[in-house]
């Protein structure tokens, strides 16, 4: 019954016309009209308990157009507050999808990093990207991953080679402000053997663009011993429909750290996922988000344990407000053989109105026997006793739940790596809880 | 400036629909410390909890009157402006909020907007009284309580204290649990505040803290209500004969004794 959903409002010929206007190679066109084929068929994902049947996934402007810039100066000041202008050293900045500001560090440069947006990417260095495109997620997952491989129209692809450390944070912004504009970004971040990188990307968009989507997916891979730390801010507007899909695969003795502030004010689904495949690997995940105004979300953590000896932490937190309702799935999953594997997650959802809804879901899948694995989950309000306190300083009630609220949410603005960006997150959790 | 006056009246209080404080009468004077003594579970806390007002704590007859306003009819945090302070037995934690940023809310919570603490004299402050209570300046960006030793949220209670300079001060059993080096940085805090401005209620089950914070006057609470008030003398008594002694000469039976 999937055929229900609204189609497609584009066919082959458009494709094909948008991927040469592009000048892409033919691999990539071919991947684009396969998306296009199978976004007919597949029906949409099933998250559990939202009903996404009539979100507007699939009606929006494709082919927005951003104004290149220069010099940093030139970029609009939010952007250049987020990005801290005198000290972006490696930074790429996207416009409506469109690549208009990038730089990387000389040294870095010369060490073979390679940072840069995913159409030039797949021009200058389309073997690599070839090897990791769409290979951590599937094209055929459901139906927004193959529009998201039909409709790609911006991205970022990061590349350390083998024991390259990168000291520095790497930041990619996206701000969308085109009516009705949709971003389908793909993000691609490849630490080789033996590398560490921290990566931040941040999206954000005008109220101008009113109606709009973004469909994003961003792949990692994190080689043997190497670290990766992604950072990421999502703020979209109340109009913007979110598909968001943050997928990695962690090789043997790798670690991948996770702190996202899943902060839109629009509908969203989320889907995280870790695949911890080499003996040793390690993940740790925290997330936060906020649910306010009639807004409908639902964020899938997922973690899963091949290699032996693998250690995962999944720390989920969520405030909702108003009327919004949000679904929180946490998933464990233990394979057989992923012996000595330890894997623990917490989810914690603060209520702050009758009216909100919020089910925080954990699960565990366990196909081994000698493996330590935990889950805590809670729904709860306000603790009384933590108002109590801080009002018998002379705080007022709104104050102090507000302090409480942020305080909640700290933990992941606590680890991102740049100034700018750890302030708009207290920013943005200030104003969405305020 | 006048002398401010605390002036509790008759005050009873249930929890839970039981009644544990029952007709409790104190004055205290700006410039004076008093101690209030008293076996287990005769309400010497739920006193206190129920002047700053812990909604779980039901006054059901009674006035506390802070300079002439009545503290029972204000909400918790206006009662705190007004200028009681209640140093907590069992301080809450609140994760994700720092030290400095929760004493600065609540200093301009205080000051009123448009007059808030400039950052450099809050700084400034912080770290004197931190280190008169011999506080490491880590403690300053830690969150609030969490993961602090009992000691070391008495201290940060006491911090607090000082960094708010209340008119009144109730300490709950800031002692317990603290040992002689924490005990004298406590005593160190409160005995620098001292002064015509600031009077003070001590909760204590022992003589000890009183060796270093000399009390004008000592009060003991049985049953609900106090029952003998003296000078520092009745402290020492008290420490060598126990309460038995006390409760057999007041004729107090044990049987109506109640959770704190």
């Amino acid at each position: 019954m999937s055929t229900q959903l609204q189609s497609l409002p584009l066919g082959t010929e458009d494709i094909i016309r948008f991927s040469a206007d592009r000048n892409e190679p033919e691999w990539f066109t071919d991947i684009r009209l396969r998306g296009l084929e199978l976004a007919e068929e597949l029906p949409l994902p099933r998250p559990e308990k939202t009903r996404i049947d009539d979100w507007n996934f699939t009606n929006f402007n494709y082919k927005p157009e951003g104004n290149p810039v220069s010099l940093i100066h030139d970029l609009p000041a939010h952007i250049r507050r987020l990005i801290g202008e005198e000290k972006a050293e490696n930074v790429l900045v996207h416009h409506n999808g469109q690549a208009v500001y990038s730089s990387l560090a000389k040294d870095l440069k010369d060490k073979g990093v390679i940072f840069t947006d995913l159409a030039t990417a797949i021009k200058e260095h389309g073997d690599l990207v070839r090897q990791y495109y769409l290979k951590t997620t599937t094209i055929d997952k459901h139906r927004l991953t193959a529009l998201h491989a039909a409709l790609v129209n911006g991205g970022s692809f990061l590349y350390i080679p083998k024991n390259v450390v990168v000291e520095n944070p790497v930041q990619a912004v996206y701000f969308q402000d085109a009516p009705s504009s949709g971003l389908v970004a793909h993000t691609i971040v490849v630490a080789e053997t033996g590398s560490a990188v921290t990566y931040v990307e941040n999206y954000l968009s005008d109220e101008s663009v009113g109606d709009g989507a973004a469909n994003l997916v961003s792949e990692v891979t994190v080689g043997e011993n190497a670290r990766v730390s992604f950072g990421a801010v999502d703020h979209f507007s109340a109009g913007v429909v979110t598909y968001v899909s943050r997928q990695a695969n962690v090789k043997k003795d790798g670690s991948l750290q996770w702190a996202l502030g899943q902060i839109n004010d629009g509908n969203t689904v989320s889907e995280n996922a870790t695949n911890l495949e080499g003996d040793g690997a390690s993940a740790d995940t925290k997330v936060v988000s906020i649910g306010s105004g009639t807004q409908k979300q639902n964020f899938d953590n997922y973690i899963r344990h091949v290699g032996r000896a693998t250690v995962s932490r999944l720390f989920v937190r969520g405030v909702q407000k108003d009327e919004s309702n949000s679904i929180f799935n946490a998933r464990t999953k233990i394979e057989r053989g992923a012996s000595r594997a330890d894997g623990e997650q917490t989810q914690r959802v603060l209520m702050l109105s009758e009216k909100a809804r919020g089910d925080a879901n954990p699960i565990l899948l366990i196909d081994e026997y000698d493996v330590i694995a935990g889950h805590a989950a809670s729904v709860g309000r306000v603790d009384p006793e933590q108002l109590y306190y801080l009002m018998s300083r002379g705080i007022k009630k709104e104050t102090a739940e507000k302090l409480i609220v942020e305080g909640f949410l700290e933990p992941v603005v606590d680890l991102l790596p740049i100034e700018g960006v750890k302030r708009q997150l207290a920013e943005l959790i200030e104003r969405k809880v305020g | 400036m006048t002398v401010p006056e605390l002036k509790i009246k008759d005050l009873h209080v249930s929890v839970e629909g039981k009644s544990i404080v029952r007709g409790f009468d104190l004055e205290i004077k700006g410039g004076e410390i008093h101690a209030l003594m008293g076996p287990n579970g005769t309400g010497k806390s739920t006193v206190a909890s129920a002047i700053m007002g812990h909604p779980k704590y039901e006054v059901t007859q009674g006035t506390v009157l802070l300079d002439r306003e009545n503290l029972l009819d204000m909400a918790v945090d206006e009662r705190a402006r007004a200028g009681i302070f209640l140093a907590m037995q069992y301080p809450s934690e609140v994760s994700g909020v720092t030290n400095a940023d929760f004493l600065r809310t609540a200093i301009n919570g205080r000051r009123g907007e448009g007059n808030e603490i400039p950052l450099m004299k809050f700084i400034k402050t912080l770290d004197k009284k931190m280190q008169m209570l011999e506080m490491d300046q880590a403690f300053a960006e830690r969150y609030v309580n969490e993961g602090f030793s009992g000691g070391e949220k008495k201290r940060n209670e006491i911090l607090q204290l000082m960094m708010l300079e209340p008119k009144f001060a109730i300490l709950d059993e800031i002692d317990s649990g603290l040992d002689i080096d924490a005990l004298k940085w406590v005593a160190k805090g409160v005995n620098s505040m001292r002064s015509e401005n600031f009077g003070c209620l001590i909760i204590t089950h022992y003589q000890r803290l009183l060796n270093y914070i000399k009390p004008d006057k000592v009060h003991v609470m049985m049953n609900g209500r106090i029952v003998k008030t003296g000078g520092p003398e009745l402290a020492l008594r008290l420490e060598e004969e126990g309460y038995d002694g006390m409760k057999a000469e007041l004729g107090i039976k044990d049987d109506e004794t109640v959770e704190a």
